[in-house]
C-alpha cells in the first residue's frame, strides 16, 4: 500500500472541501472494496477522509411515503430494515444476494454504488486497462471475457458494474442525493448516475470531484411481487454472472433491471413494458445491439431463462 | 526496516568510487534526492481502542490494518491471515458486536471501537460453548480458519436472533431458524481448506440447538 494521511471528517461539507481541494484524495467509508484495491495499488490514494462520523446512518420515512437512507447504513442494516424487507423486498433479496455477511456488516450504502469493478485486467497493474490507467489499452477485450459485458460497453472498456444493490435500487428508481464542497446539494436519479464507459472509462460514475454521497431516497412502494433472481459460479459469495432484478404485478405488468451485463444497471422502459408478452420479447428490447464475445455470449440466453423464471414464480 | 535510502547510497558511492574520480560533487545532491521521499512519509497516528475488554492504545502508521493491529502489534496471533483480500474470512473479528474482515479495515478508523478476537471469546480451561462444539464435531483439521470459522459462527447465531435476513430465507418477514441450509448460506464468507464445512455446520446447529 502506498503512504497516505488521513484525516477524520465531521462535517459533510468539510470532508468534501477536503477532497476536492487535494488531488488524489478520496473519502473512506467501509473500506472494504477501497482497501482490498489499495493493497494491490490499483487505487494509490494520497489522503484518505473517513466519513464514518457524519451521521448518515439513519434511515427515514419521507413524507411522501418513500425512504430516505443514509449513505452510511450498512448493507445489513439495510437489508433487516423492517420497512425494506416488507416494502422494497428486491432491495433487501439484492443485498443479501451480495457478498459475505463480514462484507456487508462493513460495507456502507454509499460505497456500494461506488464499487468498482471486477474485471480481471482491472485488477493485474501488469495487464493494459484503460480504466486504471487511460490510454493503456484493455487486455480483457480478445482476453478471459466470460464475467465481462455484453451490451453498454465500448472500444476502451467492456468491463461490468459488478453490484447487486444497485440493480435494485434502478427498478425501484431510487436518487442519490449529494453535497459539494461549496454547500450545493444534488439529487441524481440512479438511471443517471452510473456511466457508458464510452472513450472515458476511468470515469465510473457522473460524480463530480469531491462530491459527497449523503442519502439514497426511494419513492413510496410499489407493492407487486418482488424478485432478484441471481445467477453466478457458486451457490453464495460470487458476483453475477446475470441477475435479474424485478417487480411484478398482478396484471403482469412490472419493472426489471438486469446486472452482470453492463457498466451499469441495465434497464430499459421500452423493454420492461413487454413483460406481459414474456421473457423473450423483454430480453430480445433490452439486449438489442448487444456486443457480446464469444467467450460471454451465453449470457444472453442466461438472462431471458432467469426473467422466465422470476416471471413463472410471479405468476405461482 | 532497513533504511532502502541509505543503501542506495552506498551503491551509488561504491559505483562512483570503481568509476574513480570523476563525479564525486554529484554524490550528496544524488543521495538526497532519494532521501526525500522517507522525510515526507506521514506520521504515525495514535489510536485507541479496546480488545477483549482490555483498553489498549497504539501509535500506527495509517497503512496498518486491524489485522496486523493485533497480529503484529498487540501479538493477539489467534486471529489469522489468509488472502488478506476479504475472500476467505480468517481474519474475522467482532467489532462492536458484529463481525467483520480484519483485514479490509484500518485500525486508526476504529478509534474507541469494542473488539473481540478467539482469544477473547474463550480461554483452554473455559471454552466458548462454539470452540467446545468445534472439537466435539471435529470442526477442523489444520486449524488455520478456525479461529475465523468460531468468530463468524458466534455472530451468525447473533444475527439469525437479531433477524438479519439471508438469501437462504424463503420469507424475508419470518424469522430465521438455524438451519443447516441457513448456516452454510451465512458462512460462505469463511473459506475452509481441509473441507470440514458439514462438521462446522453441525458444532453450530448444537449450539444453536438444533439438528443440522
Amino acid at each position: 500500500m502506498k503512504a497516505f494521511t488521513y484525516e477524520r471528517a465531521t462535517d459533510p461539507v468539510a470532508a468534501a472541501r477536503s477532497v476536492a481541494s487535494r488531488p488524489g484524495a478520496k473519502f473512506i467509508a467501509g473500506g472494504t472494496n477501497l482497501l482490498d484495491l489499495m493493497k494491490l495499488q490499483v487505487e494509490t490514494p494520497t489522503h484518505l477522509v473517513d466519513v464514518q462520523d457524519l451521521s448518515l446512518d439513519k434511515i427515514e420515512d419521507t413524507p411522501d411515503g418513500g425512504l430516505r437512507i443514509g449513505a452510511l447504513v450498512t448493507n445489513t442494516n439495510l437489508a433487516a430494515d423492517p420497512r425494506v424487507k416488507k416494502n422494497y423486498a428486491v432491495l433487501s433479496r439484492s443485498i443479501v444476494a451480495g457478498a459475505s455477511g463480514q462484507l456487508r456488516n462493513k460495507a456502507s450504502t454509499a460505497g456500494n454504488l461506488l464499487q468498482r469493478t471486477r474485471c480481471p485486467y482491472f485488477y493485474d497493474t501488469n495487464m493494459a486497462c484503460n480504466k486504471r490507467e487511460p490510454g493503456l489499452g484493455c487486455a480483457a477485450i480478445g482476453g478471459a471475457s466470460r464475467q465481462l459485458g455484453v451490451i453498454g460497453v465500448s472500444d476502451k472498456c467492456i468491463a461490468t458494474f459488478p453490484g447487486d444493490m444497485a440493480v435494485a435500487m434502478r427498478v425501484l428508481d431510487a436518487v442519490i442525493e449529494t453535497v459539494d464542497a461549496d454547500g450545493q446539494c444534488r439529487s441524481i436519479p440512479i438511471a443517471d448516475f452510473h456511466r457508458l464507459w464510452g472513450d472515458t472509462p476511468e470515469n465510473d460514475t457522473t460524480l463530480r470531484p469531491g462530491e459527497l454521497i449523503t442519502a439514497v431516497t426511494l419513492p413510496p412502494p410499489l407493492g407487486g411481487k418482488h424478485f432478484y433472481e441471481k445467477v453466478r459460479d457458486r451457490a453464495s459469495y460470487a458476483y453475477a454472472l446475470v441477475s435479474v432484478a424485478a417487480v411484478i404485478q398482478p396484471d403482469g405488468t412490472g419493472r426489471v433491471a438486469f446486472g452482470g451485463v453492463a457498466p451499469k444497471p441495465w434497464r430499459l422502459a421500452e423493454a420492461e413494458a413487454l413483460l406481459p408478452q414474456g421473457a423473450a420479447a423483454v430480453t430480445a428490447r433490452a439486449f438489442e445491439g448487444a456486443t457480446p464475445t464469444a467467450e460471454n455470449a451465453f449470457k444472453l440466453p442466461l438472462a431471458t431463462r432467469a426473467l422466465a423464471f422470476v416471471i413463472a414464480e410471479a405468476k405461482g | 526496516m532497513p533504511d532502502l535510502s541509505e543503501l542506495e547510497i552506498s551503491r551509488r558511492t561504491i559505483l562512483a568510487t570503481s568509476a574513480a574520480s570523476v563525479v564525486m560533487a554529484s554524490i550528496p545532491s544524488a543521495g538526497a534526492q532519494v532521501r526525500q521521499p522517507m522525510q515526507t512519509d506521514p506520521a504515525p497516528l495514535p489510536v485507541h481502542f479496546e480488545v477483549n475488554g482490555q483498553a489498549r492504545e497504539l501509535t500506527l502508521d495509517a497503512r496498518t490494518t486491524l489485522l496486523d493491529a493485533l497480529r503484529e502489534h498487540l501479538h493477539l496471533t489467534g486471529t489469522k491471515k489468509g488472502c488478506d483480500h476479504g475472500q476467505c474470512g480468517a481474519c474475522t473479528v467482532m467489532v462492536d458486536g458484529v463481525r467483520i474482515n480484519s483485514c479490509l479495515s484500518l485500525a486508526v478508523m476504529h478509534q474507541g471501537d469494542k473488539i473481540t478476537t478467539i482469544e477473547g471469546l474463550g480461554t483452554p480451561d473455559h471454552l466458548h460453548p462454539m470452540q467446545a462444539a468445534f472439537i466435539k464435531h471435529d470442526g477442523y483439521q489444520c486449524g488455520y480458519c478456525t479461529p475465523g470459522q468460531i468468530c463468524s459462527a458466534v455472530a451468525v447465531l447473533d444475527e439469525i436472533k437479531r433477524g438479519v435476513p439471508s438469501h437462504a430465507q424463503a420469507d424475508l418477514n419470518e424469522p430465521a431458524r438455524a438451519t443447516n441450509v441457513e448456516m452454510r448460506e451465512r458462512m460462505s464468507g469463511n473459506i475452509c481448506r481441509c473441507g470440514a464445512y458439514s462438521n462446522i455446520a453441525e458444532a453450530m446447529a448444537e449450539v444453536a440447538g438444533e439438528s443440522a
